[in-house]
């Protein structure tokens, strides 16, 4: 017996059959790319390369082609780390924590998402791995190998080690967690094709068969990833706010750095979700899949991840008044009314105010304004972090050492790459692995479909 | 003919016809090989008899021997083999190594569990599998019983059981 709600959505509209979302899926894979994939795919490519001058002159010459001063000595290398890595959590989040929660609406935007977080993941971690300067020896840096100076081990009480740990741990379990899901679905596909094909897909889902026993194991796996990718998303962005919030520096020195961390995070990344969405199930025609319902419910995150912030910004300066810290207080009136004013009020437009206007049932369930809003949000969330890292920096104790940061063409240009590192790997998931779980769909189809509420 | 049939395959549509028929198909003394289906279908593992898995028992042993391995290696660096002061902290700083400790943890029980769930399921990239029906990973469910395990019965018994219990179709199938 199945029970339906005559009160909920229907998740997939259309009247679908369980043949339909499979051959709705498995079309992008097998038919030719379009015109429009390859122009996408080839300005991403283009982007990338032109990044890759940076890079390389940055591993060429040495960070100092970046702006970095003697007193700015973190600026948009560790933003834009920070940045990705808290892009990516909204992945996590809808695969393990929705999962966890039983809400079937992440079923048809779980697999790209989780792509969205490894490739965001990757991106992150080209950051601190290039601020290493010779990243070549990084592995001796950052991992505990015995060498030849004792051996002298890393660091174990420093936030930027547990960061190396916490980042690892959280790609590679992330990837395990994306890849089982994709073991049914490259099955059906292979069952599909012919040829060539059939013999890359065949090797890709590892010989699945379908069997009641496998997928008796196959939930188990997948629900106790979930548990563990739980805690360790929230774990991540906690140990990247320790990086700031176990420092002396004043505006960094803070207790609430955690939960605000996470939060940013989870904000950011359902933008981000939103934005390559809402191109996604308009390019591959999956407006069936991926409803106006999810769209909405995306922007409910946002509104309650939104708030969290907002309240986190005000009660750090709130806070900073209350200690009676002289340097406290100084950092954050410094952050509003300093050199960097523009940078703060443009985080505080774009975290605070705009994430308001979901409020309104018009604005968060129309497609063109939830866009601009996703963007608008991920532009506010990069200066959140550049106005936590340089205005925290450039104010030094001493005013003699007192600087501005000015990015190079370099600092530009890193960004750029991985940008276009991003998009290449997205578009390249998005024609040739199955943009939406199809089994997962397939499982929610009876109860959670159009034709289940006639 | 009767040589070359090896399974008798009972395709079924959907998953609530399919769940009463294994019980219809188990109570009238006929074992089952399998049933293949293209996504999860809840409740099919009570109704075929299968122990509950023992991977999240795997997961917890693997996540011990990450905490503790975790644990020994920062210890033994921290504090015995190269001791540092840091920071005015003890050379044992346990809160420190919270951190780490968790990471390992996570990172060994995913990787012991799921490695363990490849094995026990020999799903490995050059695993060929016997694919019953291509429309098992689309949308059919397939109902596969293994002839040598059931010689007690009639083959037409069998297809009458299937057919009883909803399946739309039944077909033969043989692996060389």
């Amino acid at each position: 017996m199945q029970v339906t709600s005559s009160v909920r959505q229907p998740l997939v509209t259309g009247g679908k059959t369980y043949h339909d979302v499979t051959h709705d899926v498995s079309r992008q894979v097998e038919g030719k790319p379009t015109k429009l994939w390859f122009m996408a795919f080839l300005t991403a490519v283009g982007v990338l390369a032109l990044g890759s001058t940076a890079l390389l002159a940055t591993l060429w010459e040495g960070i100092g082609m970046w702006g970095l001063n003697k007193t700015v000595g973190w600026a948009w290398d560790i933003t834009n780390f920070v940045w990705w890595v808290g892009i990516g959590h909204a992945g996590t989040l809808i695969s393990a924590v929705l999962l966890l929660f039983r809400q079937k609406w992440r079923t048809s935007i779980n697999r790209a998402a989780e792509a969205m977080t490894i490739f965001a993941v990757i991106c992150a971690a080209m950051f601190p791995v290039i601020h290493m300067g010779r990243p070549w020896l990084g592995a001796y840096w950052a991992l505990p190998l015995p060498n030849t100076y004792g051996s002298l081990w890393v660091n174990f009480n420093s936030p930027l080690l547990w960061d190396v740990f916490a980042i690892s741990t959280y790609f590679s379990v992330s990837l395990v967690f994306w890849y089982i899901g994709l073991i049914p679905d490259f099955a059906t596909i292979r069952d599909r094709a012919t040829g060539l094909r059939k013999i890359i897909y065949g090797a890709l889902s590892f010989g699945w068969d379908g069997a009641a026993k496998t997928w008796m194991r196959y939930e188990s796996v997948s629900l106790i990833l979930a548990g563990l990718a739980t805690p360790l998303v929230l774990s991540v962005h906690t140990i990247v706010s320790f990086d700031f919030a176990t420092s002396v520096i004043p505006g960094w020195h803070t207790t609430i750095f955690p939960p605000y961390f996470v939060a940013g995070a989870i904000f950011s990344g359902f933008a981000m979700v939103l934005t390559l969405m809402i191109i996604t199930r308009k390019v591959f025609k999956l407006e069936d899949y991926i409803t106006l319902g999810h769209i909405e419910l995306m922007n409910i995150v946002i509104i309650i991840t939104g708030s969290i912030v907002g309240i986190a910004y005000i009660t750090e300066f709130f806070i900073a008044w209350y200690s009676g810290v002289e340097a406290e207080q100084y950092a954050f009136i410094n952050r509003a009314t300093g050199p960097y004013w523009w940078a703060y009020w443009s985080m505080m437009t774009c975290n605070v105010i705009s994430p308001q206007l979901f409020w309104f049932k018009k604005i968060r369930t129309s497609i063109v304004a939830t866009f601009i809003l996703s963007l608008v949000v991920n532009i506010g969330m990069w200066f959140e972090r550049f106005v936590i890292i340089v205005t925290s920096l450039h104010r030094d104790y001493l005013p003699s050492s007192w600087a501005m940061f000015y990015p190079t063409w370099a600092d530009v240009g890193v960004y750029l790459f991985t940008f276009g590192l991003f998009f290449t790997l997205f578009f390249l998931f998005a024609k040739f692995f199955p943009v939406i779980n199809m089994a997962e769909v397939k499982s929610v189809l009876k109860s959670s479909s159009e034709k289940a509420h006639k | 003919m009767e040589r070359d049939t090896h399974f008798i395959l009972g395709v079924y549509d959907d998953e609530d016809v399919l769940l009463h028929a294994v019980e219809k198909v188990r109570g009238s003394g006929v074992k089952i090989h399998e049933v293949y289906s293209p996504y999860p279908v809840h409740g099919l593992e009570h109704v075929l008899g299968y122990k509950r898995s023992k991977l999240p028992i795997a997961a917890f042993l693997f996540g011990m021997l990450g905490t503790s391995l975790a644990l020994t290696m920062q210890f033994y660096m921290m504090k015995f083999d190269w001791p540092m002061i840091i920071g005015g902290k003890d050379y044992a700083a346990f809160p420190d190594f919270i951190p780490v400790s968790f990471e390992m943890t996570v990172l060994l029980a995913a990787f012991g569990m799921v490695g363990v769930f490849l094995i026990t399921s020999n799903l490995k990239p050059w695993a060929q599998p016997r694919i019953f029906d291509l429309r098992s990973t689309d949308d059919k469910h397939i109902l596969a019983i293994d002839l040598a395990n059931n010689s007690s019965l009639e083959l037409e018994k069998i297809k009458e059981i299937l057919t009883d219990s909803g399946a739309t179709e039944v077909n033969k199938k043989s692996f060389d």
